[in-house]
């Protein structure tokens, strides 16, 4: 760990719970995101993986402990707060502007860190690094041909590809993924964790992963995530062989998962 | 598709947009040049007022419409914004009426006077009334709406109690000679500033604000993940809507020189919104569409008929039921099947509905007529009137016959044309995917 620690925490959450009512969801995760780094959070449903994104995102706030951004406080910032700090998240379930085309919705991402905010004296199409920036996105995920088709009327895996073009064309450099391959086929999902390598070259990333190839493909570190508790985080080998992990998995589908290696060409 | 093949498609695009643009340009004049025509083609007093309150609700309608089109906010209280804008400027006239400053100048930058009070109403209002989208947007406009509209009585030297204030637009110097006495005047007036709001709230649909506020209609909680503030999104498109539409009322207090406490009231609230939903929400155009078609029918029609109130609400429980994006929406739709000329396939299924819509709409409205002649009314004891020069005796059983048998025989003949019309629009768009996608195939 100490090696890790060389290099500094760009997200750190410290002693974080969170109730609904008096359902503990999330019970006192400490966990330090290194800057640079691609960390997968796995854990079986329910384990509280979206919401600790929901709280590191500004979306719910925690019931107790503190969560810093750069060493900044962001426990009680609101989403757009923390997004102009440099961290940007992505949804599992696609939630983009729909009746917007998908250059659009890259360049009202683009918009507030390039220093467009609520500019209502200039046409957007004057403002060269909004456009620049939208553009190459829209390149980088492959929808340079889909550029002018609204949001709505894309396909799955084309939403899903704008999904993470929106959250990165944010020019954060904290980038949060919420299942970004979820419900994608063997084809789609190589395209997209070849495309989240591709963008997230130089950032911090953040993403929960149900797809084992992808998380032992992707991650530089795992951190997993069982009943609102982080049971164990380190190096993918490390977890593999992690005996907690092995025990806390043990019958569940992601047991036979780590136990046995690739699970989607078990489906297929 | 190789890369020169998108190359090619992207300069065919590139070119498409340059003549789109030239195109629009021309298009443009020769608006303008209708516009300034008009007055010498309907130069009767009637036509020439008809027009000047078309041009102001055209501003109105559009300045609504950055609410509910653009950001999706449905507001029920937009005429305290046109009504506080033109208490203003009616103000203004007066004092510099009274005061002997100014002249015909005045009147011009009269409307921008109106403009920045209607912005003023949105700075101090909006915070209150964007707190909150949908549903709970609605009912906080509809209730700061009645607010305002019932605070104007206790205030008779602001608003004028129930006379209201009245001032005279003609006073000290003529500009070029233009006093803003004869109506013409001010027709040119209503167009010029018309022309100047609707090109502004255009060129602001293409600014990052109104991106935003797209992003925030569409969804308001991703925007807040982009990093923007959809309240201040809100906020900042209601202040605005509040400036164009307080040019509206500025100009309506030039227009009428009177200004009175009910221009404040939920009928005003409620005719705008009206007109920008029947000319439709979804194109920047639509309101205008809106304003000029529900501008005419409420002040034509009220000519002719009592029964103008109840024709005027089926007709928009009509195109709510049948075309909810508006007129708008069907000029859209027949856009690219015209463009291909396609629509020359549809025009015998048009013409063959033709006469059978306008039976029934005559059977509809004999009927109406008839009953309001003999339910003791308003029009009570006029229970004849004359029609094509022949006398329509409402007592007797002959005009209720030939009514009911035009609604009937028309709705059912309406009924089996209507579905050639459907049918065949289906063929139209297949045609015209299956031709869209052949061009871009080239």
């Amino acid at each position: 760990m100490s090696g890790q620690h060389a290099r500094a925490a760009v997200l750190t959450l410290s002693g974080v719970n969170k109730s609904f009512g008096r359902t503990e969801i999330i019970r006192g995760v400490d966990l330090d995101l290194i800057e640079g780094e691609r960390h997968a959070l796995i854990g079986p449903n329910g384990a509280g993986k979206s919401t600790l994104f929901n709280l590191m995102s500004g979306r719910l706030h925690p019931s107790s402990g503190t969560i810093a951004l750069r060493g900044v406080d962001i426990t009680r910032s609101s989403p757009q707060a923390i997004n102009r700090m440099g961290l940007a998240r992505s949804f599992q379930v696609t939630n983009l502007f729909h009746r917007m085309t998908a250059f659009e919705n890259l360049r009202c991402a683009a918009s507030w860190s390039l220093g467009a905010r609520y500019m209502f004296w200039r046409p957007i199409d004057s403002l060269p690094e909004v456009n620049a920036r939208a553009g190459e996105v829209l390149d980088a995920v492959g929808l340079a041909r889909r550029r002018d088709v609204a949001a709505s009327e894309l396909t799955y895996a084309e939403q899903r590809a704008l999904e993470i073009g929106v959250t990165i064309a944010c020019g954060a450099d904290v980038i949060l993924l919420d299942e970004p391959t979820a419900g994608m086929s063997r084809s789609e999902t190589e395209a997209a964790v070849a495309l989240i390598r591709r963008v997230t070259e130089g950032r911090t990333l953040v993403m929960v992963e149900h797809d084992m190839d992808v998380v032992f493909g992707l991650a530089d570190r795992v951190s997993v995530l069982v009943y609102g508790r982080v049971i164990a985080s380190g190096s993918p080998d490390a977890i593999h062989a992690d005996a907690k992990v092995q025990e806390a998995y043990l019958g569940t589908e992601l047991g036979t998962e780590l136990g046995t290696g690739p699970a989607k060409a078990q489906q297929h | 598709m190789s890369g020169a093949d998108v190359a090619n498609g992207a300069i065919a695009k590139q070119a498409a947009a340059a003549a789109a643009n030239g195109s629009a340009l021309w298009a443009g004049l020769a608006g303008i040049a209708a516009l300034i025509a008009l007055p010498f083609v309907f130069p009767q007093g009637f036509a020439l007022s008809l027009m000047c309150q078309m041009g102001i609700a055209t501003i109105f309608a559009l300045s609504y419409n950055m609410l509910l089109g653009q950001t999706g906010l449905l507001s029920f209280g937009h005429a305290v914004y046109f009504g506080l804008g033109a208490f203003c400027a009616i103000h203004l006239m007066r004092w510099t009426g009274s005061a002997r400053t100014g002249g015909a100048w005045t009147i011009v930058v009269l409307p921008l006077i109106g403009g920045l009070g209607g912005l003023a109403a949105g700075l101090i209002l909006g915070g209150v009334t964007t707190r909150r989208a949908g549903t709970i947007f609605a009912m906080i406009s509809l209730g700061v709406g009645e607010m305002v509209a019932s605070i104007a009585p206790m205030f008779p030297a602001l608003f004028g109690g129930e006379a209201g204030i009245s001032a005279n637009r003609v006073f000290g110097a003529p500009l070029f000679g233009i006093t803003f006495g004869p109506q013409r005047q001010v027709y040119y007036l209503i167009v010029g500033w018309a022309i100047v709001a609707a090109l502004g709230m255009r060129a602001l649909t293409k600014t990052p604000l109104g991106r935003m506020a797209n992003a925030v209609r569409d969804n308001p909680e991703r925007a807040q993940f982009v990093g923007y503030n959809p309240q201040r999104v809100r906020f900042l498109m209601l202040t605005l809507s509040g400036f164009f539409a307080g040019i509206a009322g500025g100009l309506s207090a030039v227009n009428y020189e009177i200004v009175t406490g009910e221009t404040l009231g939920a009928q005003t609230s409620a005719l705008v919104l009206l007109m920008a939903f029947i000319g439709g929400i979804g194109q920047f155009y639509g309101p205008i569409i809106g304003a000029v078609l529900v501008t005419f029918l409420q002040t034509a029609l009220s000519q002719y008929t009592h029964a103008w109130l109840f024709y005027f609400g089926l007709f928009f429980l009509f195109m709510v039921l049948k075309a909810p994006g508006g007129i708008a929406s069907l000029v859209e739709l027949h856009r690219d099947p015209w463009r291909l000329g396609l629509t020359r396939w549809i025009w015998p299924q048009y013409g063959a509905v033709l006469i059978p819509a306008l039976a029934t709409v005559a059977g509809l409205i004999g009927l109406v007529e008839l009953v309001y002649r003999i339910a003791g009314g308003v029009d009570a004891g006029e229970t004849s009137w004359r029609l094509f020069g022949h006398a329509v005796v409402a007592t007797s059983w002959v005009p209720w016959a030939t009514a009911i048998v035009l609604l009937v025989a028309g709705g059912w003949l309406l009924a089996k044309t209507w579905s050639g019309v459907l049918c065949q629009w289906k063929t139209v768009l297949r045609a015209t995917a299956r031709g869209d996608a052949g061009e871009t195939r080239k």
